[in-house]
Parts: C-alpha cells; sequence; structure tokens
C-alpha cells in the first residue's frame, strides 16, 4: 500500500499566443492538503481545468497513482471518466450545483454510476429488484451521512438553489464527496464565506483529510485559510510555479511576497 | 386608495378604448362593396363601436383583477399557511390523477358520451402520448426538440410499411416501430451532441422537415405525397372488427356495430398512453432520470460527477422516440392511411406547446394540455375561421395567467424522512 500521489510534470496550457500555464510541475501527496495560490489570472483555475479534464493540456501530463498502485494519465482521459476512474473530483469558483433538484437528490447524482450499474442500467430498477433496493439504500445512507456533516439534514428537501451561499458552498463539497474521490479539487472554496462559516470550512476540510484520507488540493485567497490547514503550497504566477513548499518557506520567500503575498505580512509581524 | 385605483383603471381602460378605436377604424370600418356596378365604399362603424367597447371593458376587468391580485396579502404568516399546505396539494394531485384515469376508463358508457368524442378522446390520448415522450426530451433531459414529429411518423410509416409489406400483426409491428423510431432517435442525437438551447432546436427543427421531405420524394417505398392506404387495422387477439362470421361481434354474440372498433382503439391508446406515463413516471425517480434532470440543469457538473453526457443525452432521444415510435403505429393503424401531410412542422409545434403549456416535466399537466390544446379546439369546430383566434387567444391567456404552465411544481424524486418538507 503506497500514498496515492498526483503528479503534474511540465504541464503546459496555450490558448493561441498565450501560455496560461507554462512548463509546470509539482507534486500533491495523498495525505497532504496541498494548495495554490496566486495573483488573480496567474492560471489556478486553468490547472484545475486540466486536472479534471475541462481541457486538454497542450503539453506535460497530469498521473495520478492510487494506493492500489494503479496509475491514470489524466490527460488523456475524458473529463467524466477523471472523475469516474481517476476519482479525481473537483468543486467550481461560481458554484455550480443542480438548482432545480432538492440538496438530498444533487447528492443522489453524484453516486449515479454506482447506481445505475445496481439498476442494471434501469432494467433492475424499473422491475424494482432487490439489488437495485439495496443500492438506493446505501446511496440513501451515504447522502444522509454527507448532509449531516456539513449540517444540510434540515434543508435536505428543499432546492439546492433556495439554499444560503454558504451552504452551497458546502453542498458542494458534499456532493463531491458522495461520488467518492481519492484527490478532491476544491476551486476557492472560502469565497464568499463568512468568519464563522469560514471555521467550519476548514474543520470539514481537516476531517475529510484526517478521517477519510482524502487528498486535497485546493485554490484559496483567503490566506488565513491556506496557512492553517495546507501543508504544502504551491505558488503560481504567469503560469509558471515561482515557489513549492511549507506554509513557513513560502511566508518567507521574497518572490512570494513581492508577486502575491506583498509587504503587509512582513509589516504587521514586524 | 381603492377610489383612486379604479379611477386610474378607468383611465388607462379608456385610453386603451381609444387606441383600439383609431386602429378599428380603417381595418373595421371600412370595406370595399363589390358589385355590378363596380367597387364601391361601405361603412361597418357598429363594428368599430363593438370593439371599443370591447377592449374598453376587457381592459378594465383586467386593471381591477392585476389591481386585486397585487393587493392579495402576502406575510410571512401567508407563506407559513403555504408550505403547510404543500404536501396535500401534492396529495390532491395525486387524487386528481386517479380520478382522471377513472373518468378516462368509464368514459364510453357516459350518457352524453357518443362515438364522436371516443374518438376526439383517442386523438387527444395520442398527444398524451406523444406530450409525455417529449417530456423526457424537453422536461427531463431539457434539450429543446423541434422535430419530434419524425420519430412520430417513423413509427407510423415503419407500421404500415412492416403490416403491408411482411403482413406482419400490430402487436409485433408496435414494437418494432418503438425500436426504429428509437434508432432514429440515437441517429439524430449523434450530430447534436454538442447543441444545446436554440442551435439544437434548429437542427431538430432540420431534421424533422428532411423526414418529411424524404417521405415525400421516396415514392417507390412511401407512395410519395399519397402516403399509404390500406394500412391493417388491429385485431383483437387476432379477432377482426367486422362484420359476419368470425369477426369480433360474431364470436362474442354481440350485433355488429361499426362504433365497437372505436372503441376498441380507445381503450388500446388508453392502455398505451398509460403505460407510457407509468414508465416515466417510474424511470424519472431512477438513476437515470436524475442524470436527464441533471443534465438539463448543469452540464458540467455532471461531468465533473463522472457522468457521461452522451450517453445520459443519446438514452433520453431515444425513450422519447421510443414513445413517438409507438403513438406513430397507433396513428397507423387508427386512421387506416398515412401520408407526409400528417407530419408536418404544426404537430411538432403542438406537441412542444402541449409539454410547455402543461408546465414542464409534470404529467398532469400534460394531460390537461392535451385535452385544451387537441380536444378543445375539435369541439369549437363550429366557431369555423375563429377557431384559430380563440386557440390563440386561449394561448396568450395562459401566458399571463400561468408563465411558467399550468401545473409547474416539481416532485422531488426522493426523500429524506427527518427533513422537514420544503
Amino acid at each position: 500500500m503506497t500514498q496515492p500521489v498526483l503528479d503534474v510534470s511540465n504541464l503546459s496550457m496555450r490558448f493561441g499566443g498565450l501560455a496560461a500555464i507554462d512548463n509546470l510541475s509539482f507534486t500533491a501527496r495523498g495525505d497532504h492538503i496541498t494548495a495554490i495560490i496566486g495573483p488573480n489570472g496567474a492560471g489556478k483555475t486553468t490547472v484545475f481545468n486540466c486536472l479534471t479534464g475541462f481541457y486538454r493540456p497542450t503539453g506535460g501530463s497530469v498521473r495520478v497513482t492510487h494506493d492500489n498502485g494503479k496509475q491514470f494519465q489524466l490527460e488523456r482521459m475524458a473529463g467524466f471518466e477523471i472523475a469516474r476512474k481517476a476519482r479525481v473530483l473537483r468543486t467550481f469558483q461560481n458554484i455550480r450545483l443542480f438548482a432545480g433538484m432538492t440538496a438530498l437528490e444533487n447528492l443522489l447524482v453524484a453516486q449515479h454510476t454506482e447506481l445505475m450499474r445496481a439498476s442494471w442500467y434501469s432494467v433492475a430498477g424499473l422491475l424494482g429488484l432487490k439489488p437495485y433496493e439495496k443500492a438506493t439504500r446505501t446511496a440513501m445512507e451515504r447522502a444522509r451521512y454527507w448532509l449531516d456533516r456539513v449540517g444540510l439534514t434540515a434543508q435536505a428537501n428543499n432546492p439546492a438553489g433556495s439554499l444560503s451561499y454558504g451552504l452551497q458552498r458546502k453542498l458542494e463539497i458534499a456532493r463531491a464527496m458522495c461520488a467518492n474521490p481519492v484527490f478532491l479539487c476544491l476551486d476557492e472554496p472560502a469565497a464568499g464565506l463568512n468568519p464563522r462559516e469560514d471555521q467550519e470550512l476548514v474543520e470539514i476540510l481537516l476531517e475529510l483529510k484526517r478521517e477519510h484520507n482524502i487528498a486535497i488540493i485546493l485554490i484559496e485567497h483567503d490566506m488565513g485559510v491556506v496557512m492553517h490547514i495546507s501543508d504544502h503550497i504551491v505558488v503560481l504566477d504567469h503560469g509558471a510555479c515561482i515557489a513549492d513548499g511549507t506554509p513557513a518557506e513560502i511566508r518567507a520567500n521574497e518572490k512570494v511576497i513581492k508577486a502575491y503575498l506583498g509587504q503587509d505580512d512582513s509589516e504587521e509581524d514586524g | 386608495m381603492a377610489r383612486g385605483l379604479s379611477l386610474a383603471a378607468l383611465r388607462d381602460a379608456a385610453a386603451a378604448g381609444i387606441v383600439a378605436g383609431l386602429l378599428a377604424l380603417p381595418l373595421l370600418g371600412f370595406r370595399l362593396l363589390d358589385s355590378a356596378q363596380g367597387l364601391s365604399l361601405g361603412y361597418r362603424l357598429s363594428w368599430v363601436f363593438y370593439a371599443v367597447i370591447g377592449v374598453f371593458l376587457g381592459r378594465l376587468v383586467l386593471n381591477l383583477i392585476g389591481a386585486k391580485w397585487a393587493a392579495r396579502p402576502r406575510s410571512t404568516h401567508h407563506n407559513a399557511a403555504m408550505a403547510r399546505f404543500t404536501p396535500s396539494a401534492s396529495q390532491s394531485e395525486y387524487i386528481a390523477g386517479w380520478a382522471m384515469i377513472a373518468i378516462a376508463f368509464v368514459l364510453p358508457f357516459l350518457p352524453f358520451v357518443d362515438r364522436n368524442v371516443v374518438d376526439r378522446m383517442t386523438l387527444v390520448l395520442i398527444y398524451v402520448m406523444l406530450g409525455t415522450g417529449l417530456n423526457i426530451v424537453v422536461g427531463l433531459a431539457g434539450l429543446l426538440d423541434l422535430g419530434y414529429v419524425a420519430f412520430y411518423a417513423v413509427g407510423a410509416y415503419s407500421y404500415a410499411l412492416l403490416a403491408l409489406n411482411f403482413d406482419l400483426s400490430f402487436w409485433i409491428c408496435l414494437p418494432l416501430a418503438g425500436i426504429f423510431a428509437a434508432a432514429f432517435g440515437v441517429l439524430l442525437g449523434f450530430p447534436v451532441l454538442r447543441l444545446r438551447g436554440d442551435y439544437l432546436a434548429i437542427v431538430t427543427l432540420g431534421f424533422g422537415e428532411i423526414v418529411r421531405v424524404i417521405l415525400i420524394n421516396w415514392q417507390s417505398l412511401t407512395g410519395g405525397p399519397n402516403g399509404l392506404v390500406g394500412i391493417p387495422r388491429p385485431s383483437f387477439f387476432g379477432l377482426e372488427f367486422r362484420a359476419g362470421a368470425g369477426g369480433f361481434a360474431d364470436v362474442f354474440g354481440l350485433a355488429f356495430s361499426p362504433a365497437q372498433r372505436i372503441y376498441f382503439l380507445y381503450y388500446l391508446i388508453l392502455a398505451l398512453a398509460l403505460i407510457t406515463i407509468a414508465f416515466v413516471q417510474r424511470v424519472r425517480s431512477l438513476p437515470i432520470g436524475r442524470a436527464w434532470e441533471a443534465l438539463r440543469e448543469d452540464e458540467i457538473a455532471c461531468r465533473s460527477l463522472g457522468l457521461n453526457p452522451t450517453t445520459i443525452k443519446l438514452s433520453a432521444f431515444a425513450l422519447g422516440a421510443a414513445f413517438a415510435g409507438f403513438a406513430g403505429s397507433f396513428f397507423a393503424t387508427r386512421q387506416g392511411f398515412i401520408s407526409p401531410e400528417s407530419f408536418s412542422f404544426i404537430e411538432s409545434a403542438i406537441i412542444l406547446a402541449i409539454v410547455v403549456l402543461g408546465g414542464m416535466g409534470s404529467q398532469i399537466g400534460i394531460v390537461l394540455a392535451a385535452v385544451l390544446l387537441v380536444g378543445l379546439p375539435e369541439w369549437f369546430r363550429d366557431l369555423q375561421q375563429y377557431r384559430m383566434l380563440a386557440f390563440g387567444g386561449a394561448m396568450v391567456l395562459i401566458m399571463l395567467w400561468r408563465p411558467q404552465g399550468l401545473l409547474s411544481r416539481r416532485t422531488p424524486t426522493a426523500k429524506l424522512a427527518e427533513a422537514g418538507s420544503s
């Protein structure tokens, strides 16, 4: 048994003449929370889009190794297969829930692959056979667990679009968790949250790492959250990696302070 | 305040009346008379008067109702009461559904119902079936399909050609017609997988027309514009509906009547429509049904969760098309004659109108809309050329009154018992 690993090597993404990502390499370990930070337009979301199959990178490779040794070359897989087989799941910067469906239904859709197989591609489901009924119960149990975990049980039957912003963020994470990820990519999960919700989010993420052994990669601008929870930080600027290390190393890095963190932090410190 | 309101309403109505008068004067007030002495000008000022009065009163009523509507209590207390009543609303929908099925079953035996009514209801039920099928594609999967009539045509021609050329019975042709139509659904689905919204609508519209044009031009197979005649009628377990020995009436010791076939066709389509409805209701709460709805809500999120949009879209197209195929083969056997004329764009538009008017995704809404759009125009044939006017007027009224469709409340496919209901 080895730790799952996500290896990005020499990743490039060009849109015409613009190099959104330029020869980026980093490694995200399965027992780490990895943060990708950088100024706006640095290419952070583009990296996520390459990882999760929304863009096909113009160069380089992304390899995921599961703890059973199975390897997947993500740049060669279709988007839905990355989630299904390599089990790299993501959330979105501008929340993408199934707004008209209830919170519970959102979590059931995330378990589509398993339920579909259990329903024998709808045949067993139509006939109401045992294996499908059992799979439905399991799916409901898992949905109930995650609803409970993010504090949404009371609103389970409400349309996802009617939930408050903070709850929608949490529901999106719960939905990704229902799809059984090995790597979870969170695109600015703390954006638009109030300090109390920030705190709850941090607790949820730490619990995911500790109790569920989920490797988390997150893009975040809230340095409080980033420095508090991440084990490893990758700093991007203009599509290139300018620093890579532990939070303490990043905080002390001259180039990072100049490009992104600014002088404020050190002034406050001093 | 109420006084000021009604005064404003009066003034507004008067203004509308004046505008109507100005418009009606040239349009309705004058007319050219063509007589032996050549053309002369006639006057119809009374018509102008009626138009002004009509617009004035109509506008006044609308204003007063609108004011009342806007002034209705909308406190939180009211909302709480609404929330309390919602479960019973879904219950009443459930009861209404069963009541409708019961009425449909006893309909032919009701005292005021004659052959013609049963025949019209048969037509309505065909559209219920078509609407239910299209609802999979448009209402659930959110793929705007303007060429749905193509699958209806494929079903009808499949049945007609199989029955005429290979002498197969209706009961064998019915599933075959469904399969052919589903295959066409997949065939159409492939090229349009990447399209959404308006673009998809245009391509499907084109596909519908292509099928019709092929039917017109492929003379040797489809008979071209003359269509196919002498399509076999369905039999009751092998017993044909004809006079004389060996017919249905003879075997059951009844007096022969041509109405027997009409009643049989009615129950046949009723059974087909009920099966369709039951199937779609069941599929909706299966993973595939939820995936259709998820695809309608957000395709990108679907992909990020490992759902394959290609298969989900194709399954929606195929299943929707299959039901159109079943309905088409029933149509062919009912008419005994089909031609490309029956499968023009207006059919697609009516089926789509049924789905949209019913309130996307609502089953009872589809039944109501089918009765409204297909049944009523038949009854209003006495209005002659004003029939389409009444039809358009009804559509406008519904747009004003219920822009989201007759019944648009979505029932969740799964519920958590311990959570409060919304």
